[in-house]
């Protein structure tokens, strides 16, 4: 994991020296992508580097990230937020139910505007009544899956929905990108090495695109900007990693707190109302399912920073889709992050690190392994990729994290 | 002093399921529905004797389950990943009760170890997560309870561990023979879990060992503070490790009930959500046992009589939005009372302070 902090750097030596200037970083996604088309070829997967992937990929991260970075601003402020869950289920049905009575745009405010108080009742809870963080998110989940189902008997019936269905809501216009996309398309068509495949991802991209997918995905830029150049991501910082310091120097912690919680809940709000209107057109019970806890995975995996959060949302977004699309592939996958480690391992033996280098020397060791005597790997287990991804980083990567020091704890103005 | 304590541990739990009923009104009306008949129905159905034993039996689980959320909650574990325990203790149960033959007491007791080893080593993961590598078992419980769901759906896979019954949509676990079973009683003209009785064993060597054992005090000491308890020559981290393990242990007992006296098999139609449940519980009973009880007998009355919301023209599910503001309701009393409790603290130190002060001029 790329770490910014330049005391980190040092530690960890030249192999992530590596992957530090923008130019390298540049290098590095080529060299993924590199990867990828050259096991699309070797193993004669279709569905790697196709259209219909890169989209559904996009399609199924932009949850995760709304969920990620709304669990992001929270962290960073200083508070867990486990009821991104609950805070994604608001969304998605206020989003269904004032999109079908005012279209779709009003369904996105609605959803804003419903996740906003939903995270602003977590911060009142957390902040000002001071209850165990985790207490609150759970009963926000309990009671927005109770709620919603609850709502969707009384509302949806009477207008053509069902009990656990809305009525389908009119979705967002989507567009495709002028000259650009249909050129990638007659490259992609062309099947050369490695730039047919880039312009395979790049096409899916660009085709049928709706605009909701740039504003959110724009929030990733956003949020890294205020979060490290505004005067209030410093204070928000500052109330996650030390509320006493940051109250003496004349912080309102508690005001930073609650206005960072509430965007949280909108933001994963936003994200359950892009599951009910631009990734389907319509609500429908258990829609969410478990995503909000994946993007508090997103958090961990993407060391609490956006750009972390996004890479995670991609790379879960893009094994859900393997998953969807083509089951077979996700085999696929497996030799990637084969080839990956086995990079990975001749890296460190260059820098003498023999650790680290055995360790993914093994890692490659396996993942071949898994590939000779595996015909297929079980639905089941491509589900939890997030869950067990997240598991491994925590369990061998944890002293590398980087979280705010004090996410989780209970602040008391005043005391200690 | 104490018997403010036991005031304020029931006045509190009550206010909070008032305040609930409150809530619950206030939809109903908004619904056009009348809230005081609506529970009058809810009341009659839920204390019909036939629905008591459902209840009851459902009172066993959801104890069992209380009682692993208050033994982490006296560490200061927020153990959320009974869920998971739970389904490997089931499902281990299972597998290895309708692989063995033995005889009856014997097989039932095998059965029951299985699940509790199975629940325990599951929670062992969190365990160490959190001792050797010091991540925080919120985060670690809910990746294991995804990870267990995903793996016992591929161990129940048709050519593995599990079977397709005849004229059955359900996959499930080969049935657990005779002997390996455990017998149901009468009462009210319907079957009680004879589980209960463990149930209750489970409850009260809780209180033992909590009160009566040194290793209930080294729990309790660590819970209130590491430092001090380890300071004071606890193993403190090696007492988070081994009540994780406990708490993941009778988490695994919780589907047992079910399994011994009514399915005989384990399949995916096993409820989930007992995590939540259990936390609930626990905070609402106040890790007492007796409290823990009292707590899951509501949390069952809740669910077994809301279907019947359903003739009032009321969707059943505002029980389940009940369950929440109770618990939220619960949290936010004790806060509040802790909060009036040290300032009282605070004012009798500072009394005590300036008359020490005017003493000495």
């Amino acid at each position: 994991m790329a770490t910014e902090s330049k005391v980190h750097v040092k530690k960890i030596g030249k192999a992530t020296v590596l992957f530090k200037s923008p130019a390298r970083i540049t290098l590095l996604i080529a060299g993924i992508f590199f990867i990828l088309a050259l096991v699309e070829n070797l193993t004669g997967a279709t569905d790697i580097t196709s259209p219909g992937t890169s989209g559904a990929t996009l399609r199924f991260a932009i949850p995760l990230l709304m969920a990620g970075l709304g669990g992001l601003w929270a962290e960073r402020a200083g508070v867990i937020n486990i009821g991104l869950e609950g805070m994604m289920i608001v969304g998605t049905w206020t989003a269904a139910w004032f999109g079908y009575l005012h279209g779709p745009l009003m369904g996105f405010v609605a959803a804003a505007i419903f996740g906003l108080a939903s995270g602003f009742f977590h911060a009142i809870l957390t902040v000002k009544i001071g209850i165990d963080q985790a207490v609150s998110g759970l009963a926000i989940n309990l009671i927005a899956a109770g709620g919603a189902r609850y709502l969707s008997g009384v509302f949806f019936p009477p207008v053509g929905g069902d009990r656990t269905v809305s009525p389908p809501v009119d979705s967002f216009p989507t567009f495709t990108i002028p000259v650009i996309a249909p050129i990638l398309e007659s490259i992609d068509a062309q099947n050369i090495f490695f730039i047919s495949n880039l312009a395979g991802i790049l096409h899916g991209l660009t085709k049928d695109v709706s605009l909701v997918t740039i504003a959110l995905l724009l929030l990733v830029p956003l949020t890294s900007w205020i979060l490290w150049r505004s005067k209030f991501g410093l204070r928000m910082r500052f109330s996650g990693e030390n509320p006493m310091a940051a109250e003496s120097l004349g912080i309102n912690v508690y005001r930073i707190r609650y206005v960072a919680v509430s965007i949280s809940g909108m933001l994963a709000s936003l994200g359950g109302a892009y599951l009910a209107l631009v990734a389907s057109s319509v609500y429908r019970e258990g829609q969410t399912a478990g995503r909000g806890f994946i993007g508090l995975a997103t958090v961990i995996f993407g060391n609490w920073k956006p750009s972390g959060v996004f890479a995670g949302s991609i790379l879960f977004g893009f094994t859900d889709a393997l998953r969807v699309r083509q089951t077979e592939s996700v085999m696929s996958l497996i030799m990637v992050a084969g080839v990956v480690a086995l990079l990975l391992s001749l890296l460190y033996s260059i820098n003498r690190r023999w650790k680290p280098g055995l360790i993914s020397g093994s890692i490659a060791l396996v993942a071949w392994w898994i590939h000779q005597r595996v015909d297929v790997i079980p639905q089941e287990f491509v589900t939890v990729f997030p869950n067990f991804a997240t598991l491994i980083v925590l369990t061998f990567l944890a002293q590398r994290l980087t979280p705010p020091a004090m996410a989780g704890m209970p602040y008391r103005r005043g005391s200690e | 002093m104490k018997k403010d304590r036991i005031f304020w541990g029931t006045v509190a739990p009550l206010a909070a399921v008032a305040s609930s009923l409150l809530l619950v009104s206030i939809i109903l009306i908004l619904r056009g529905a009348n809230p005081l008949e609506i529970f009058q129905v809810m009341i009659s159905y839920g204390f019909d004797p036939r629905n008591l034993v459902s209840e009851l039996n459902q009172t066993v689980s959801y104890y069992l389950a209380g009682v692993a959320a208050a033994i982490g909650f006296k560490m200061l574990l927020f153990n959320i990943g009974i869920d998971g325990q739970y389904r490997m203790g089931a499902f281990f149960g299972a597998v290895v009760g309708a692989a063995v033959s033995l005889p009856p007491v014997l097989h039932v007791l095998l059965i029951v170890i299985t699940a509790m080893l199975a629940g325990g080593l599951w929670a062992a993961i969190a365990g160490y997560l959190k001792v050797r590598r010091g991540v925080s078992e919120v985060i670690s419980n809910i990746m294991l309870n995804f990870i267990a769901a995903a793996i016992i759906a591929f161990l129940l896979g048709e050519d593995l561990l599990g079977i397709l019954p005849e004229g059955s949509q359900n996959v499930q676990t080969k049935p657990i023979p005779l002997s390996g079973q455990m017998p149901t009683f009468k009462m009210f003209n319907g079957e009680v879990y004879s589980f209960l009785f463990v149930a209750i064993f489970v409850g009260i060597a809780y209180w033992i060992m909590l009160n009566k054992t040194v290793f209930g005090f080294n729990l309790r000491a660590t819970g209130l503070s590491f430092r001090a308890a380890r300071s004071s020559g606890v193993n403190a981290p090696g007492m988070i490790f081994i009540t994780t393990v406990l708490s993941g242990a009778i988490a695994g007992l919780v589907g047992l009930g079910t399994l011994l006296s009514d399915t005989h098999s384990y399949s995916m139609a096993f409820p989930s959500g007992f995590a939540f449940t259990g936390l609930s519980l626990a905070l609402l009973g106040r890790n007492h046992p007796i409290g823990i009880f009292f707590a899951a007998f509501l949390w069952s009355f809740l669910e077994r009589a809301a279907p019947v919301l359903e003739y009032e023209g009321v969707p059943p599910e505002i029980v389940i939005v009940m369950q929440g503001t109770i618990v939220l309701s619960i949290v936010i009393a004790y806060e509040v009372v802790a909060r009036i409790n040290l300032r009282q603290q605070q004012h009798a130190v500072g009394k005590a302070n300036a008359d020490l002060v005017k003493e000495s001029k």
